[in-house]
Order: C-alpha cells, then structure tokens, then sequence
C-alpha cells in the first residue's frame, strides 16, 4: 500500500499545473470555453488519458489541477467519450429528468451525447432544433440552452458503457470538484493574511481562522476519497467500488460546495462581487453537482451499498 | 496510488485471523461497562493474551517487545480485531499509546527496563494526570507543584480527567518545578506510582452516570527523582511528543470501530430520511479512514503520519457524533435506555470534541501550522 502520489503522478500533477498557469490563467478562464481552449487541452493529452495508458487514479490528479483552476467546458465528456466519438463532445443525462433539457455548451459543440440509463444515444449539434440560450446562465463560464425536443440519435454506446461512465465519471468530476474546494481554501487563506481589520490580519481571529482550518480538513478528507475511488477503480480487488465512488462525490461535492460558500463568506462584501473570483467556483460546485448524481443520490447510493 | 496491501502484510493478516478464531471464544465473558474492577480484569486478561501470542503493541519495536509492525500492518491488525469483534485496548490505552510510546522515546534505560514489559504484558496499568481545573486547553497553566528535596520532588496540586486513576497503578504527572520560568519551560513529566502516600482519588460521575475519569488530589506526594523521565523542566516538550503518539495513531482503532457501528446502525435503520443521512455518515468515516491510509503511507515513508493526523482527529471526532446523533434518532424510544449500545456510544462520544485537544484547538493548531495562519492576539498554543 502507497497512498501517496507516486513520482510519475507528481510529474503529471505539475505538467498540468503549469499547463493552467500558463494556459488557462483566470483572466482567460473568464472569457469561457472554445474550440481553441478545446485544442490546447486536447494537445496536452488531458482527454486521451485513458487510450495513452493512464487509468483512472491519474486522471483524478489531472482533473484536480483543472478544478484548481476552474477550466470550463464539458472536460469530463470529452474524457469519456474519447476514442468513441470525434470532435468536441458534450454530455446529456436525461434519465429521471424531464424536459426543458438544460444543454451546456451547445455552440461549440459538435456532438451531443445523450446518456440514459440504457445507453448514450450520438446526436449531431446543429440538428438540435428550437435550442433558446438562457440569457443569463447560473455559471458564467457553463453556457446553457433550453431544449424542449431532441432529435433521435445515432446509438454509440450500451448500458455497459452508461454503468462504466457513470462511475468514472462521477470520480473525474469529484476530483475537479476537490480541486475548487482546494482553490476556495487557497483563495480565503490568502485573503485572510492580507485583509486587515481592527489593526490586525483577519486570519489571526479565531472565527475566521476556524472557518480556513475546516475548509482545509474538508478538502483533504474529500481528495483521500476521491483519490481511494479512483484506485478501487483501477483494481476493484481493495474495495467496494460502488461504495467507493458515491462516497467520493459525496464528500466532493460537499466540500466544494461549501468551501465557495465559506471562501463567499471569508471575503466579506467582496465575495459578493462578480470581480472576485471566488463566485465562479461556487457556481461550477453548483453545477457539476447535477452531474453524474448529486450529493443527495450519492448519499443514498452509498447508504444502498450498507446491507440492511 | 496504490491501495492494495502487500503479500507479507496478507500473510500477517492470515496468521492474525487464525489466531483470533482459536482465542476468542475461550474469552470470559465481558463486564458490563460500569463494573471497573471487572473491566480492569478483562482488559488486563486480553492483554496478556495478545503478548502472549506475539500481539501486544506490535507497533513497538522489537526490542521492547514489539514486533515492529509497519504501519499497514497496525492497519490491518485494527482491521482484523475490529471484523472479529475482540475486546479493544481499553484500560491498557494510557500505557501502550500514551505513557509506553513516551518512555520508549524520552526515558532512560533503567526506566524502559522497569516499566515498558509490564505495560506490554498488562501487568501494569497506567493513568493520566496532565489536565487541572485551571489549566485545560491551556494545559501549560498547570500549577500542581514539585519541589525539590533531596532525592525526591514533593508534589502538591490537583489533577482532573484522569482516565482510569481509580484502578491504575501508575501515572503519567505533569508538575510545575521551576515556577518562576514562562509557563511552557517550568514543567517535568513523571511517572507517579499511584499507591504512594497522599493521593486522594476521586471518582467524576459523567453523563454516562458512570466514572470513566477521577479528580487525584496530591498533597505533599513523595515521587523520587529517578521518576522523572527526561530533563527537569523539559515536560513541555517531551508532553508534545506524548501528544503526538495519541493523535497519531490513538483514533485509528476507534475511526474502524466507528465504521463498524455505522454497518451495524444501517441494519435498523428503515426510514429513507434516516438511511440518506447514514450515506453521509458513512461516506465521511470512509473519506477519514481514506485519509488515515494515506497518513500511513506517510508514517511509513517519513516515520510520523505528519500533518495528517491532526485533520484526522477533527473530522472523525465530528463525524462519529454525526453518527451518534442518527442512531438516537434511529432508535425512537429505544434510545430511552442508556444501557443500549448506541444510547451509551452516543452519551460517550459526546467527549470527543472535547478530550486530547478540543475541536476548537484542533482549528488553532491547524490553521497556525498548516495553513500558516497569524495567533489571535494575547493567545499562545503551545
């Protein structure tokens, strides 16, 4: 058992540290998701991780520095979808919802696939007809449209493939979702050293302090889970990988949830404000919480996996 | 990443699996959880079995009588104990994870011949006495005094939350013996045979309407010189590394025990509103012992959890009350009898975020140390 990043882990971690730091600084993270984001992520390997060798342990290390960075786009789609279907990718869950679909990303899409639980039907973009843009999307950098019909697709994948994905996918994006509530905590920490009130850092109280210590614990206790889903992934032998999964976007989503929150909440009336940055990785928690199962249908997942 | 455990950590598991079949159905049976003579007996008991057997503080090293278990093997031996329900360490806690590890590190030799086999055998049982009434998280105000005459220190004072003081034979004291040096450098640590003259124990009834812990009254204590393990006026320092042992490794053993309860408490639970909140109760124990697991990799590679450690006893001490809070309510008005498993579990665990730090130090320690976070003014830790 090593339950730390091995060498090869860190390189990735740092290649693509570095890659959003160079790439995809915030200020470019701000004008949104396109085909040229798009073409460098894809350059870089962070989609084909899987058709390179890598497996899923690695990809959580690769999708945390993304979550850091609050990359958009459907980047898990892309992730599973690879070697499936060409092009930009964007994913659909419509079991047990109803419409209007709420489609992300339409524009830049070429591909919608439309994922139920009896498999991922292909649907061509620009055949979505009717598709309204919802003028003012919840998270800036997640466009959305408004989809009352959808044309009949092109089957690509069968109900092996939504249980494969639905597991993978839920670990990828909790461990985004780990590396926002990583960067709330980064941000609220850095803000509580500098910001100073009543002649002193407010990171030096005791009600601010506690807040930072709890976002600190709550990541890390959610990264280790994560980081445990993705290895019972890669050998099913350590765990119970149902179990193991749910319980990752549990803590995930909780913790980047509440991190944007407490992060809002640390920086006082400028948390409030659309030029801090912190909104943006309160709003995608929000989102990618839709995605893959909730942190309510993972708390009930996991409570299934616990015999009566 | 690698989660899996390694060939010869298996074949620990095998042996240890074995050995618990033979040895625990010739067990007597349990005391019931107020009788602390009894309890003292049983613990000892068990204790004696596992040395005998090759399993008492394997953690330890060889030379003390250990097996120099590697930390996934403390794991798996937590995990096996655990899955077959055998008694867990009990009224030997001070002495094999608190007081033991401490002499080991800090004592001299004359002092880990004397005591370090008794406390492996279950010969001898041992107590705290760091807390006073003035001087709780702010334990370095103690003032229990210790002057020196001839070859002994004649201690004076007060101590309070002395787990099992009533039924030990030794204690671990913190004194003050230079009362004019800032607080942090005017303390010793000794070892205090509990059955010398002028020690006056007093049974603390808690909410559990039991003693779990005693008030020791120590008036003109006689403890030789030859007691005090490390420099005189080094007991801060070497009551950090005490510390450190007991949030490193001491709430692994009850984090799986706890994960265990949460399996037992979802077979009552019915109600979907109940079992939805047992999915967050157990995906939080499962991401702490994820997180235990990766402290062990840590253990391993640089011989302590690290930081690791302190995240550990803040996030488990909050969940398992989580946990507590939902079997209460599982339970309906069966909770109405403490002597249930859970009610007392939940009465129990109430102590959690309060004993060895409270959460509220927990989060000082934390965002000083890790997160690099100024003091609040006219307020140290440590």
């Amino acid at each position: 058992m090593d339950f730390e990043l091995s060498a090869d882990q860190v390189a990735l971690r740092d290649g693509i540290r570095s890659l959003c730091e160079g790439r995809f600084p915030i200020k470019r993270v701000r004008d949104g998701f396109d085909r040229a984001g798009h073409a460098e992520l894809a350059e870089a390997g962070v989609f084909s991780l899987r058709a390179d060798g890598f497996g899923v342990a690695d990809a959580a290390v690769v999708f945390e520095e993304l979550g850091r960075a609050v990359v958009p786009g459907p980047l898990v789609w892309l992730y599973l979808a690879n070697g499936l279907v060409d092009g930009v990718v964007g994913g659909l869950e419509v079991a047990r919802r109803r419409p209007p679909w709420m489609v992300e990303h339409l524009d830049v899409l070429d591909t919608l696939l439309v994922v139920d639980d009896d498999g991922v039907q292909s649907v061509a973009a620009g055949k979505v007809a009717g598709a309204l843009p919802v003028a003012r999307p919840l998270d800036p950098l997640t466009p959305v449209h408004r989809v009352e019909q959808l044309p009949a697709g092109v089957p690509v994948g069968d109900a092996e493939v939504v249980h494969r994905w639905r597991l993978e996918g839920a670990v990828i994006t909790a461990a985004f979702l780990v590396g926002a509530a990583e960067a709330c905590t980064d941000l609220s920490v850095a803000y509580a050293k500098e910001r100073r009130q009543f002649d002193r850092p407010i990171g030096s109280f005791q009600a601010v302090k506690h807040l930072l210590a709890d976002m600190l614990v709550r990541a890390e206790v959610a990264r280790a889970s994560v980081h445990a889903a993705a290895c019972t992934l890669d050998d099913p032998d350590v765990g119970d990988v149902a179990r193991a999964v749910a319980g990752a976007k549990v803590l995930a989503g909780e913790a980047a949830i509440t991190n944007g929150k407490t992060a809002t909440q640390v920086h006082g009336g400028m948390g409030f404000t659309w030029e801090v940055d912190v909104h943006l990785y309160l709003k995608r928690a929000w989102v990618l919480d839709t995605v893959l199962g909730s942190v309510d249908e993972h708390a009930d997942a996991v409570a299934a996996t616990v015999p009566e | 990443m690698d989660l899996r455990y390694s060939e010869s950590d298996e074949a620990f598991r095998a042996e240890l699996r074995s050995w618990l079949e033979r040895a625990l159905p010739e067990l007597p049976s349990r005391p019931s959880w107020d009788d602390w003579a009894g309890r003292r007996r049983f613990d000892t008991d068990w204790q004696r079995r596992l040395f005998d057997a090759g399993y008492a503080a394997i953690n330890w090293p060889r030379e003390y009588g250990g097996r120099d278990a590697s930390p996934s093997e403390q794991l798996v031996f937590l995990e096996e104990t655990t899955r077959a329900r055998a008694p867990y360490v009990g009224v030997n806690f001070v002495g094999s994870l608190h007081a033991g590890p401490t002499i080991m590190t800090e004592g001299n030799d004359e002092q880990k011949n004397r005591y370090l086999p008794e406390i492996l055998r279950g010969d001898e049982v041992w107590c705290q006495g760091f807390s006073e009434p003035g001087a709780g998280s702010d334990l370095a105000a103690l003032r229990t005094s210790a002057v020196r005459d001839g070859d002994d220190y004649v201690v004076n004072g007060q101590k309070i939350w002395c787990s099992f003081a009533h039924i030990a034979d030794y204690g671990e004291l913190l004194v003050r013996t230079d009362p004019d040096a800032p607080k942090h450098r005017g303390i010793s640590w000794l070892i205090l045979p509990m059955d010398t003259p002028g020690i006056d124990v007093r049974p603390i009834d808690t909410v559990l309407g039991s003693s779990e812990f005693c008030e020791v009254f120590l008036d003109d204590v006689r403890v030789p010189v030859a007691n005090r393990v490390g420099a005189e006026n080094d007991g801060w320092r070497i009551t950090q590394v005490t510390f450190a042992f007991e949030r490193g490794t001491a709430f692994v053993s009850e984090l799986v025990e706890a994960r265990r309860m949460a399996e037992d408490l979802a077979g009552l639970a019915r109600d979907p509103a109940h079992r939805h909140e047992l999915g967050h109760v157990v995906a939080e124990l499962d991401g702490v012992w994820a997180l235990t697991k990766r402290n062990v990799t840590r253990a391993a590679r640089d011989g302590s959890p690290g930081d690791g450690a302190l995240m550990v006893k803040l996030a488990y001490s909050e969940s398992r009350q989580k946990l507590g809070d939902l079997s209460v309510r599982v339970l309906d008005r069966s909770a109405l009898d403490i002597d249930n498993e859970f009610v007392v579990e939940r009465l129990r665990t109430l102590a959690l975020t309060i004993a060895a730090g409270t959460s509220q130090i927990q989060r000082n320690i934390i965002s000083e140390r890790l997160l690099g976070l100024p003091r609040e003014q006219q307020w140290t830790s440590s």
